[in-house]
């Protein structure tokens, strides 16, 4: 399995590595350096010096990299690296350089836990709090008996959650977040379009709840044959979606029921994604002319297709320009727009845009003529960004959320939705 | 920074520390010595000071100081054994915590009088009633394994171990099933193989693993083969739910494991029902981290090529983002050419035609590949793809050049139909200048030399500046002319006379004079038998990506996820230490190996024996580089008289070789010839591209050319079949005592 997990910083040398075997050359850091840093461009993460083989993350300034020698299951490194970074954050939020630096004898600890002999182990982050803690020292941790009840934990069938957990009000904080996705042709015809869609939520609920969740899925209302045809009239197709591993899977595949106990605290409970019927936010009608070598118009009109009740805000439509654009006339109907020459794109924002009506944006740009003006232009897509609160592009809906716990406690219940862009793309 | 005497007074500081009798300035001396050690700062100084620090409850302190002992531990093992009697103590120590930490330290330090203590406590920790001991005992085992395979095997360990698999603590199971396995990576006979009963245990642990106890059990249940059909449904019910996991490596792992039973399932429909299932959970991976993504392509790419048809309705997910990062937009296109049929051609080369006009080279190049394998795999779609590749001249975008490459391909697929293009490749000749263009343009103007009025004027201006030309495309230079001596003697003789004497006046370049002596004696036999040996109608080229033996595609399917399938190589072919384990295996086979040839052609796709298949095809692939390798020799030496020419040599080479190659098949009449030009499409983020085996059996080859006509030379050639790839096996022989 993993032979080693090591930080690299951006000159290629080691903050602190863990080995946990010995099959690895002892300058590897030194090819990583050469093969992986100098290269400047970060291409795969995957790379193989010899028989030597190192996958990694960077964040901020830091490489975090994991090496072996041995045919290993990629996806599980990954995946590991990421929940790693997680770890770390909760521990001394951001991972960089200095907080490496700072806290040595902390990430032995938890690589030490983490990993043994190559092999990721308990990773949860509120059970590793429990014994692998530098400041909060208590003394009575190391008695016997708590790290009996400790070590049952770190086995045990519920690794995310512990038991003593006391909230006066119990609350639950759900937000249905969703990215859409667009690529539009330049005639005006949709390539792909998709919604990604999570569901983050927060639980402050006190001992071990078993919780519910409902949501009008097709699927699961079919299955439930009472339901009125009402509750079938507004239920969505998911393509598919995946869960935390708090989820019980074997009764979700049985009857699309979601029933789970949730971790305390903030997670990730389910990410779903659909192709169908996805309503898109907004309409991009892009006029885009080349005139002869000196200039280029370019006309974008777009237009809210949600409710007027709704509005969406921090709208930003990126209109890219020739890399030769000398300067730019733009006017619009509402926000601003200005040249950004790092960029290459005018950029309008708009701060709130309000459901069902249309604004556009007129630009002429001028270009300096020179050496490059005969190559021809590659035209890159507009790309916009935008968030609208109180809105689904999946159309998707809580239907319910139930908390049981023995105690019979009350549960306030919290959701909100809310779409933003993820990557919008109109060609032109 | 640190100068020798600031370090002695900060060494002298922290020995305070270490030696002072409260918990917190120990501790605080103690990490001081980690961030040192950190550093790279030598602190083996003090060493007796932080073993001092070992006696303590402070579990906190205990840590560290071991996190210092697995460092330093190697380089003091005299000193090291004096700590081994805390070791054993805190094996046994009340806090579960404690006993689990001392054994995983324990197993950790690999100096040999350390180990000798570990068997007693490990056999105990092995037995621990607290599965949080049990789940590190285990891994201990494993680790014991890797430094002293003996000690472990005679201490009875390896029974603890498959105890183990039933426990009762899920957690337990896939540290004992992952040990298990590992140890069994390192034996020519398996120490545990998972029959029905543990089979039923991995999955009920299964339902309750974490996340990555999860993973491995599934890696640990790829290796189970059901006993029958129904076994195999059962199994895959159980797996399904997994699909639905958030981390990928659970994803990925059922993915591999579900199409694995799917090959054990009898009822086709069901089989299909089941493989179609994997589908939504992989195009969901497509929304994950770039990292993932690569991964998931890179394994769909392989699912493809097993299951052309599951993927045909999710070709959207396949189209590159303009943000996409290159190593994503490769595999994508790939994905795009797999999947490329009549019915999305002309969405297809919407989008080849977009990416064309991008910015980055690399990408572009792939891109107009891309439309030329569209080409050639689509007969009917042929005219349009042309069409979009002559747009693509017309609006001289940038790397023109690689159009000219592909359609050299075009042309060879479709003899004689296109020829109205060659004007306007023409208008482009004065700016090629990379070699694999000009080599393609000057293929192109040898091969229609009777349609191109003035050829022997443009050959004539290559040969001008033929000495500063690079191989491929003198070597070009040379067939063309011959060519079109045949055709057109009268204007090019001249020429001809002059590069003959030019390439056989090469002093630095074998491959070139040979060809141009072995030329030159054809011409010199007979003119008639030289057009019809030069002159023959060419073979086509088929459009084969990647095309792996069906052996080698089911063994990197039950790779998916691994990085076997990341590198499309099975794992003996890419990793060292898996060929160090199994050389034995190879040895035992070698014998068997010209004998079996037939049947191993005939052996099926789901034969357990596939293991013992690819090892011997890949000792095949070894013999067939010598073989190349004698090639090489003999040509640069000109001493033996023998040269075996195997045709499948094109495949370890770049299209570059494949072009001279396919001049040297001019020679052979009447033959058929299947190239792999689809090599350099591999993404070049591939060091090498993986070499299919060469299977050479003992049909006497054909005489081809005999010596008497050849002046000599004496030609024996044979074209085989193995699968779908026909093969040319090539002997030249010369008779006369002289050189060539």
């Amino acid at each position: 399995m993993i032979s080693a997990i090591t930080f690299i910083n951006e000159k290629g040398s080691i903050l602190i590595s863990r080995m946990y075997r010995e099959d690895i050359p002892k300058n590897f850091a030194e090819s990583f350096r050469i093969e992986v840093i100098a290269a400047k461009e970060i291409g795969c993460p995957i790379k193989q010096m010899e028989d030597t083989i190192f996958m990694f993350q960077r964040i901020s300034n830091i490489f975090i990299v994991a090496v072996t020698k041995k045919n290993v299951n990629a996806a599980l490194v990954f995946e590991f690296l990421k929940t790693l970074v997680s770890v770390l954050e909760s521990y001394f939020g951001s991972v960089n350089e200095n907080s490496i630096r700072n806290n040595f004898s902390l990430i032995y600890e938890i690589l030490d836990e983490t990993i043994d002999f190559g092999y990721p182990q308990n990773s949860s982050t509120d059970i590793l709090k429990l014994y692998i803690n530098q400041e909060n020292f208590r003394q009575d941790k190391d008695s016997a008996e708590t790290a009996k009840k400790i070590a049952i934990k770190a086995t045990g069938v519920i690794g995310w959650r512990k038991d003593d957990i006391f909230y006066p009000r119990n609350e639950l904080f759900l937000d249905v977040i969703e990215s859409v996705n667009l690529l539009m042709s330049n005639s005006g015809n949709v390539l792909k379009s998709d919604v990604a869609g999570v569901i983050v939520m927060k639980s402050q609920l006190s001992g071990m709840p078993e919780c519910k969740l409902g949501l009008n899925d097709k699927v699961a209302i079919e299955e439930q044959t009472t339901k009125t045809s009402k509750a079938r009239d507004s239920a969505i197709a998911l393509d598919d979606c995946t869960f935390h591993q708090c989820v019980k899977l074997g009764k979700f595949d049985s009857d699309r029921t979601i029933s789970f106990i949730p971790p305390d605290g903030v997670f990730e409970l389910m990410k779903y994604r659909t192709t169908e019927n996805v309503m898109l936010p907004f309409k991009v009608m892009p006029v885009v002319k080349e005139q002869g070598g000196s200039t280029v118009e370019a006309k974008v009109t777009i237009r809210a297709e949600f409710s007027e009740k709704l509005f969406a805000s921090k709208v930003v439509i990126r209109i890219p320009v020739p890399k030769n654009t000398a300067d730019t006339k733009t006017s619009t109907t509402i926000g601003r727009a200005k040249y950004d020459p790092t960029a290459e794109a005018i950029v309008w924002r708009i701060k709130r845009f309000p459901g069902r009506t249309e604004s556009s944006i007129n630009a002429e740009i001028n270009l300096i003529r020179g050496v490059d003006s005969n190559k021809t232009w590659s035209r890159p897509p507009i790309s916009m960004d935008f968030q609208v609160p109180m809105y689904t592009s999946s159309g998707l809906r809580v239907r319910f959320l139930k908390v049981f716990e023995k105690s019979n406690y009350e549960a306030v219940k919290w959701v909100r939705y809310i779409t933003k862009a993820g990557s919008y793309q109109i060609r032109i | 920074m640190f100068s020798s005497s600031t370090q002695k007074g900060e060494l002298f500081e922290i020995q305070t520390k270490l030696q002072d009798p409260k918990t917190e300035k120990k501790k605080e001396g103690v990490k001081k010595v980690i961030e040192l050690m950190t550093l790279g700062k030598d602190v083996s100084a003090l060493f007796t000071d932080v073993m001092n620090c070992m006696h303590t409850t402070d579990i906190e302190i205990k840590k560290l100081v071991y996190i210092y002992l697995m460092k330093y531990a190697k380089y003091k093992p005299d000193l090291a054994i004096l700590v081994v009697n805390t070791f054993v103590q805190d094996t046994q120590d009340e806090n579960p915590l404690i006993r689990a930490l001392a054994i995983r330290t324990m197993g950790s330090i690999r100096v040999e009088n350390v180990i000798d203590h570990l068997c007693q406590p490990l056999g105990l920790c092995l037995k621990d009633h607290d599965p949080y001991v049990r789940k590190t005992a285990a891994l201990c085992v494993a680790k014991l394994y890797d430094t002293n395979p003996e000690l472990a095997e005679s201490r009875g360990f390896i029974q603890n171990l498959i105890d183990l698999v039933s426990d009762s603590n899920p957690m337990v199971v896939s540290n004992a099933i992952t040990a298990l396995m590992e140890i069994n990576q390192s034996k020519k006979e398996p120490v545990f193989q998972i029959d029905k009963k543990t089979a039923v245990n991995l999955l009920n642990a299964l339902r309750q693993a974490p996340e990555w106890g999860a993973a491995f059990i599934l890696d640990s249940l790829s290796k189970y083969v059901p006993k029958n059909s129904k076994q195999a449904t059962t199994i895959s019910e159980r797996i399904l739910p997994r699909l639905n996991h958030n981390n990928s490596a659970i994803v990925l792992s059922s993915v591999r494991l579900i199409l694995h039973l799917s090959g054990f399932i009898e009822n086709k429909a069901n089989a299909v029902n089941l493989i179609t299932k994997v589908v939504p959970p992989l195009v969901t991976l497509m929304g994950n981290k770039n990292e993932i993504r690569y991964l998931a392509l890179r394994n769909i790419n392989l699912i493809i090529q097993k299951w052309p048809s599951i993927f045909s309705h999710e070709i959207q997910i396949f189209f590159c983002r303009y943000n996409d990062p290159i190593y994503i937009k490769l595999e994508k296109l790939e994905i795009l050419v797999l999947l490329a049929s009549e019915k999305n051609i002309n969405q297809l080369l919407h989008e080849f035609q977009e990416y064309s006009m991008e910015v980055d080279e690399q990408f572009v190049r792939k891109s107009i590949r891309a439309i030329s394998r569209c080409a050639i795999k689509l007969e009917k779609s042929a005219e349009i793809c042309i069409n979009v590749l002559i747009d693509l001249v017309k609006k001289k975008i940038n790397f023109v050049q690689e159009v000219v490459v592909v359609i050299k391909d075009i042309f060879r697929k479709y003899p004689s139909r296109y020829e109205k293009i060659i004007g306007l490749l023409s208008q482009n000749l004065p700016t090629l200048d990379e070699p694999e263009a000009k080599a393609s343009m000057i293929w192109i103007i040898g091969e229609y030399s009777e349609q191109i009025d003035n050829a022997h004027e443009l050959l004539a201006s290559f040969l001008a500046s033929f000495k500063e030309e690079n191989t491929d495309v003198q070597l070009q230079i040379l067939s063309s002319l011959v060519k079109l001596f045949l055709r057109k003697p009268h204007e090019s003789e001249e020429l001809l006379q002059q590069v003959l004497k030019l390439s056989t006046e090469s002093e630095n370049n074998p491959d070139l004079r040979d060809r141009a002596f072995i030329y030159w004696r054809i011409l010199s036999s007979d003119a008639d038998l030289s057009s019809k040996i030069i002159l023959t109608e060419k073979p086509k080229i088929t459009e084969k990506s990647f095309h792996f033996e069906p052996s080698v595609l089911d063994e990197l399917l039950r790779n998916i996820s691994f990085l076997s399938s990341v590198y499309h190589k099975v794992p003996t072919s890419f990793l060292n230490s898996y060929q160090i384990t199994q050389n034995h295996e190879e040895d035992e086979f070698e014998d068997e190996n010209e004998d079996e040839n037939e049947d191993e052609n005939e052996k099926e796709e789901k034969n357990p024996k596939n293991k013992k298949n690819i090892i011997k095809s890949e000792n095949n692939q070894e013999k067939s580089n010598n073989n190349n390798n004698n090639n090489n020799n003999n040509s640069n030496n000109n001493n033996e008289d023998m040269i075996v020419l195997n045709e499948n040599e094109n495949e370890n080479q770049n299209e570059n070789d494949d072009m001279s190659l396919f001049s040297l098949n001019d020679i052979i009449s009447n033959t058929v010839k299947k190239t792999q030009t689809q090599n350099t499409f591999n993404s070049q983020l591939q060091d090498s591209i993986f070499e299919t085996p060469v299977i050479i059996n003992n049909e006497p080859r054909k005489l081809l050319l005999n010596s008497a006509q050849g002046k000599g030379m004496e030609i024996l050639g044979l074209f085989k079949r193995k699968n779908d790839d026909i093969i040319l096996d090539l002997e030249i022989k010369n008779q006369t005592n002289q050189k060539f």
